[in-house]
């Protein structure tokens, strides 16, 4: 086999091995699902993994209730083929039980509160390893994350007290309460999971693709309008127009982009000339120069 | 080509986030929205020129003093590659950092301020450089626009450094000065139209034409069983395959080996990536293996080619570079993580401190404090498979953790 020869082989290579260390070093990891295309990505090299062995460990969805309907229909089917167990926590569960207050106003959104709905799951289920498929080149945080980031009681991320990760080796062990998040991709780039999805022919879900949407502008931002949760003054007119979604987050936070890219060889093409970053279409990232750093420090995955 | 990691050294305010900032402008790689959040935080501070260590500097302490205290990952590719640049603090207490950006690199560039020429940090990186192994090293003598672009200055640095490198013990490494300024974009990814008595290429063209072979190390191939599959399906009643990455060479179908630490003698029965068989395993690649034999083989055994053994032995002397606050002292155990295999192991004794500037070695040490670089024996409670980091840096390599606190506490490289 001659694997080492293009560089999305050699970063599958790598991600297979760090999830082959979770399943070895972790006694109950799961495999936090967003029904995006990272996620997406992660469960196509856990198959690879394991193959022919099943994934041994289950699927968790922290769901905002705020996801678009297509992303849901997808996990569903996707969990369903593979013969997947999956977990679902709900936002809301954490909202009617007091436990966080919605936001309000025009930028309202669930993202930040999916926190306490996380450590709450991991708690209950006694998860030690979350694997999750942030990539270093998102955000400028998370280019300083490691591949196994130790989190506290709380979940809090101790940015500058973290373990040094040398050669391969990657040290799992952890105290009582302690957790580790796992991230088998840290390495890839938007254009390399692309690239991977192309390579591999993944299925992904419909809203990654161009498409009709009614949508309104703010903020130099194309919102979807179809979707009652994404809050609309009602002086923002209503389009239509040709778009598409880069990632898939909660609905409030995520804007679309024009685009005619209706297949993933169009995506791969309109990424490469993109001169926009990935998260410049999440506004949850805008709120500071440091937002992601303070989620993260929060427990945000 | 597989992605190539180059880790980055320099002082502080040698201008290395500056440099990666320039190296992903003068690419194209900084998006619009990036380019613009860069050019108004300038612009609030009142800088007449773009700051593009706004762009690396990730962390909030970070950019409030001004200085990298961690190790940021920047991606970018060019139509030939895909690079990974380790970002790494250049300050004396962040040497771990240092080796933890190395560890993972094939390349590094080495960042000289022209004004103040070779200093002492310059020591501590090259000596880490050499410590690592890092096959390719660039010198940037960089802020070249501060001394009006000087052939002089550039010669002298070159000749301070020259006498450097007859002090390494890597020999091999290969070594290229390259005069930039990252401020001003001087041969970092253009060739400079100001330095015309400089002949040699860009910082860019030089990894652009690195071949595999300069950076990467090939010898044995080891194979450390990370994890056993065993499907229990219909389909696949009997297997049982070994799941690992190969490190240092290629395995074959029909190869003789040997399971270590049992020494029994097999033979590769098929190689699988995901559901399609190949004939060889190429280094590097998560594979999964089956044997002829049916025998016993758990995680942390190894795989290695019959009459190719490496050294087993519950002793070793290492270079250990120690990372943690609290000391490493003779006689304290620790677990030894060499690759994937963990083991205890005890202190037996501290051999030397090794000066990371070259300037000789210390003996009678009672104790290693944070960043301190020494050569250690430790005694092990079960064997481990290893050989010398110069010949193997993955099987060669290690990690200490505290039994305590979980942390990893040092790093160290097998003589």
């Amino acid at each position: 086999m001659n694997k080492d020869t293009s560089h999305i082989n050699s970063l599958e290579n790598e991600a297979i091995y760090i999830l082959r260390e979770v399943a070895a070093q972790f006694e109950k990891p799961v495999l936090l699902f967003s029904g995006g295309k990272d996620s997406i990505t992660l469960v196509r090299l856990a198959v690879k993994a394991f193959y022919p062995a099943k994934i041994p460990f289950p699927l968790m969805h922290i769901d905002t209730g705020h996801n678009f309907p297509e992303t849901i229909e997808f996990r569903d089917k996707l969990v369903k083929e593979l013969g997947l167990e999956l977990i679902v926590r709900n936002v809301q569960d954490s909202i009617d039980e007091g436990k966080v207050k919605e936001e309000s106003g025009r930028y309202a959104s669930r993202n930040q509160l999916q926190t306490t709905t996380l450590l709450d799951a991991i708690e209950e289920f006694k998860f030690d390893a979350c694997i999750g498929g942030a990539r270093r080149d998102e955000e400028k945080a998370r280019a300083k994350e490691r591949i196994f980031s130790v989190r506290d009681d709380f979940g809090q991320w101790d940015e500058k007290n973290q373990r040094p990760e040398l050669f391969d080796m990657l040290n799992g062990q952890i105290n009582l309460g302690q957790n580790v998040r796992v991230f088998p991709i840290s390495n890839w780039t938007e254009l390399d999971v692309w690239s991977y999805i192309e390579q591999e022919n993944i299925e992904i879900p419909s809203i990654y693709f161009a498409h009709k949407r009614k949508v309104f502008l703010r903020d130099g931002m194309i919102w979807s309008a179809e979707d009652e949760v994404v809050y609309r003054d009602d002086h923002e007119e209503v389009i239509e127009e040709l778009v598409r979604f880069r990632t898939v987050g909660d609905m409030s936070c995520t804007a679309a982009v024009l685009s005619d890219a209706t297949t993933i060889s169009k995506v791969v093409a309109e990424i490469r000339e993109s001169t926009i970053s990935e998260r410049g279409a999440r506004i949850d990232d805008k709120r500071s120069e440091a937002a992601m750093e303070k989620r993260k420090q929060q427990g945000y995955f | 080509m597989e992605v190539i990691k180059i880790a980055t050294a320099g002082s502080v305010d040698d201008g290395k986030s500056t440099l990666i900032g320039r190296i992903l402008y003068d690419t194209k790689s900084l998006t619009t929205d990036k380019l613009e959040a860069i050019e108004k935080t300038s612009k609030q501070r009142g800088y007449d020129y773009l700051d593009f260590s706004l762009a690396t500097d990730g962390l909030v302490a970070e950019r409030e003093q001004g200085i990298t205290i961690d190790v940021a990952h920047i991606y970018f590719s060019t139509a030939k590659k895909s690079y990974i640049i380790a970002d790494t603090p250049g300050h004396v207490e962040y040497t771990r950092n240092m080796v933890t950006g190395a560890s993972t690199s094939q390349a590094s560039i080495i960042l000289i301020d022209a004004r103040k020429g070779v200093i002492e940090q310059t020591n501590r990186h090259f000596f880490i450089n050499n410590l690592l192994r890092i096959k390719d090293v660039v010198v940037a003598i960089n802020k070249m626009d501060l001394v009006d672009y000087s052939e002089d200055i550039y010669n002298k640095i070159k000749a301070d450094f020259s006498e450097l490198m007859s002090k390494r013990d890597y020999q091999d490494q290969k070594i290229t000065f390259i005069p930039v300024s990252a401020l001003k974009g001087d041969n970092v990814v253009n060739r400079s139209q100001r330095m015309p008595w400089y002949t040699g290429q860009s910082l860019l063209e030089h990894f652009e034409k690195l071949d595999k072979a300069d950076i990467f190390n090939v010898g044995t191939p080891r194979f450390p069983v990370q994890y056993v599959i065993r499907p229990k399906t219909e389909d696949f009643h009997d297997f049982r395959g070994y799941a690992g990455k190969v490190y240092g060479g290629e395995l074959s179908v029909g190869d003789d080996i040997l399971v270590l630490p049992s020494k029994t003698r097999s033979k590769i029965k098929d190689i699988y990536f995901y559901d399609q068989k190949y004939q060889t395993a190429s280094r590097r690649s998560s594979v999964t293996i089956t044997l002829e034999n049916d025998i016993n083989v758990s995680r942390g055994d190894m795989i290695v080619k019959d009459g190719d053994l490496p050294t087993i032995d519950k002793e070793f002397t290492a270079n250990v570079c120690w990372m943690d606050s609290k000391q490493l002292v003779p006689g304290a155990k620790y677990v030894v993580q060499h690759g994937i295999n963990k083991v205890l192991g005890k202190v037996e004794r501290i051999n030397h401190k090794i000066h990371p500037d070259y300037s000789g070695i210390e003996k009678n040490v009672t104790e290693l404090g944070v960043n301190d670089i020494a050569s250690v024996t430790f005694k092990l409670n079960k064997p481990i498979f290893y050989d010398q980091f110069k010949n193997h840096r993955t099987n060669g390599s290690f990690i200490l953790i505290d039994t305590q606190s979980n942390n990893t506490v040092g790093a160290g490289f097998i003589q």
